[in-house]
């Protein structure tokens, strides 16, 4: 009894010291580069997502501001919700991004802007609906525009999304519009003439997004079967001959024919009962690589053949499962329709 | 007490451990340009006992659409035996095999993308959750190895 009494309380000691971690045990720098550098840039200079590194956005958003935008995300905007990260690390790359811009972080009151959201309507569509989109929906492109040209020099966010209704406090937008951010195409609107009263009625038809059906969501794994199949009622030969022949109907080049395990294995050991066919439409490609580079990891398109237990099966992989990935509206659509005509070619080979 | 000795202490050792984001998407920068981190990608996935099977290019066209970069390809990977075993006995996966990572200049730095092998699996083979589990681990491995410039 004694004994475990002991140890009962070297472990609570013990406890009490090494968890929780103490905030400075974790490394925000290496948290910073392992989650957000790959779209906010090493220095957080920008790239496909906004910069994070200028100063007036530094002394514009409070630390609350950030550490809701990592939990939460941005639905649709590609911007993750970081789920997996415990408080103390959302802490500590917060504080990585503060290293940048010294100073001590603004809070905001929680005060409430009261204003006139319809006549914020009106003055939304004057001011601000040509970089931040009809109602409020965002510039086209996302930022994810990695080397390809842009309208702007950074792509407005989007305002009527819930992910940045939960992280910005009415006060925060306020200022905002007040000072603007220097550096971006963001400009003071009380530069620009709007009075103070003009600006309140704008935050509160931003805040009034809050209360209708988002547009905006996020796409969850399981929302579509992962694979596309088909029995051909076809040999091998034939299978892949009415393959290619729907391709080419579908206006797709032929790039490559090869075995599931071509250069895994040596030639001669290649199994021929499993047949990848690569294809390729130029135009589409493109438009696909424009709205989001990352999905090039999925192209050029592909259908494989394969004979298991005396069948001819046709696999495909289902682009609609896959576009949860990349929490990207605009890549959503492209992604259905390519589902489609995956479906299309391969039906049409079986029929 | 000696009934909360073995409580205390899992609750002690789960709050040491640290959550590992297990993300649907990887992804990292690197500051080599295109053709050293191309190199690097490689050998570290050689070094974790794959064989790269084939580079793929994905950039055809692109400079013409107004990309600044022509550098795009996909990796392809795996091992001989996995890739056959795994498309025997799972053939929902035989799109997804073998395994691939996107490589791409994003001016002077290069990015890397794969999708997460966990998301191959679902409750219908829990016997395939170790397997992909492993190639995540190695993959996981080689996203960090190309984070990390010093050498
Ligand atoms: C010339 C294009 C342009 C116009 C016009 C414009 N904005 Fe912006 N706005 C931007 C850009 C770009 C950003 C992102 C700045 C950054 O990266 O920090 C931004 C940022 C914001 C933000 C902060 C969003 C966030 O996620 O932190 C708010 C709020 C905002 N704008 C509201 C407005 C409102 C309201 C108007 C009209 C009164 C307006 N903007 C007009 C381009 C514009
Ligand atoms: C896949 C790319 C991607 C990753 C990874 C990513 N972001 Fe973002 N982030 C974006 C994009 C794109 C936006 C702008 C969303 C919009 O336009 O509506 C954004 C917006 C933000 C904003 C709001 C900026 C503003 O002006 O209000 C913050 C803060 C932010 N990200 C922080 C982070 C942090 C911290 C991480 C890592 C934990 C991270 N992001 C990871 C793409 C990304």
């Amino acid at each position: 009894m004694r004994l475990s009494h002991q140890i009962l309380s070297i472990t609570l000691i013990l406890a009490f010291f090494i968890s929780p971690p103490a905030p400075a045990d974790e490394n925000g720098a290496a948290l910073y580069a392992e989650n957000c550098a790959v779209c906010h840039g090493n220095q957080g200079k920008g790239g496909v997502g906004v910069p994070l590194a200028l100063p007036d956005f530094q002394y514009a958003v409070s630390d609350q501001f950030l550490e809701r935008t990592i939990r939460r995300g941005r639905p649709g905007r590609v911007m993750p919700a970081f789920k997996n990260l415990s408080e103390t690390q959302v802490r500590a790359i917060v504080r990585h991004i503060r290293s940048w811009a010294p100073g001590k972080p603004i809070r905001y009151p929680t005060i409430k802007v009261s204003g006139d959201p319809l006549k914020g309507r009106i003055l939304y569509k004057k001011n601000c609906a040509a970089c931040h989109g009809k109602n409020a929906k965002g510039g086209k492109g996302t930022g994810v525009t990695f080397s390809r040209p842009r309208d702007l020099p950074i792509i407005a966010p989007a305002l009527n999304n819930q992910g940045f209704l939960y992280a910005a406090s009415d006060q925060m937008i306020k200022a905002t519009l007040m000072n603007g951010r220097e550096g971006t195409p963001m400009v003071s609107f009380l530069k620009q003439g709007l009075r103070e009263q003009d600006i309140n009625d704008i935050v509160s038809f931003i805040r009034s997004f809050e209360k209708r059906a988002p547009i905006h969501a996020y796409r969850e794994p399981g929302h579509d079967k992962l694979t596309v199949a088909y029995e051909s009622p076809y040999g091998m030969k034939e299978t892949i001959a009415a393959l290619k022949r729907a391709i080419i109907g579908e206006n797709f080049r032929i790039i490559r024919i090869q075995t599931l395990d071509s250069g895994l294995v040596k030639k001669a050991q290649e199994d021929h009962n499993k047949i990848i066919i690569y294809f390729c439409n130029f135009q589409l490609l493109n438009t696909a690589l424009a709205v989001d580079p990352r999905v090039g990891l999925f192209l050029p398109c592909r259908i494989t053949v394969v004979k298991r237990h005396g069948k001819v099966m046709v696999y495909a992989l289902n682009p609609k499962h896959l576009s949860y990935l990349f929490n990207n509206d605009e890549l959503n659509k492209l992604c259905d329709n390519m589902s489609k005509v995956y479906i299309s070619i391969i039906e049409e080979a079986t029929l | 007490m000696k009934k909360f000795l073995p409580f205390l202490v899992l609750i002690f050792s789960l709050s040491v451990s640290n959550p590992s984001q297990a993300d649907n998407l990887l992804m990292a920068r690197t500051n080599l340009n295109f053709p050293e981190a191309m190199l690097k990608l490689q050998d570290s996935i050689r070094n974790h006992g794959y064989t790269v099977s084939r580079v793929q290019r994905v950039d055809i066209g692109l400079t013409h659409s107004g990309y600044v970069t022509d550098k795009y390809r996909v990796v392809f990977f795996g091992k001989a035996d996995l890739v056959t075993r795994l498309s025997n006995d799972y053939p929902k996966l035989i799109p997804y095999l073998p395994f691939k990572i996107a490589i791409f200049a994003e001016g002077d730095d290069t990015l890397i993308i794969a999708a997460n092998p966990l998301q191959l699996t679902d409750k219908t083979y829990p016997e395939l959750k170790p397997v992909m589990k492993k190639v995540e681990k190695d993959m996981l491995e080689i996203f960090q190895t190309m984070r990390n410039n010093e050498e």
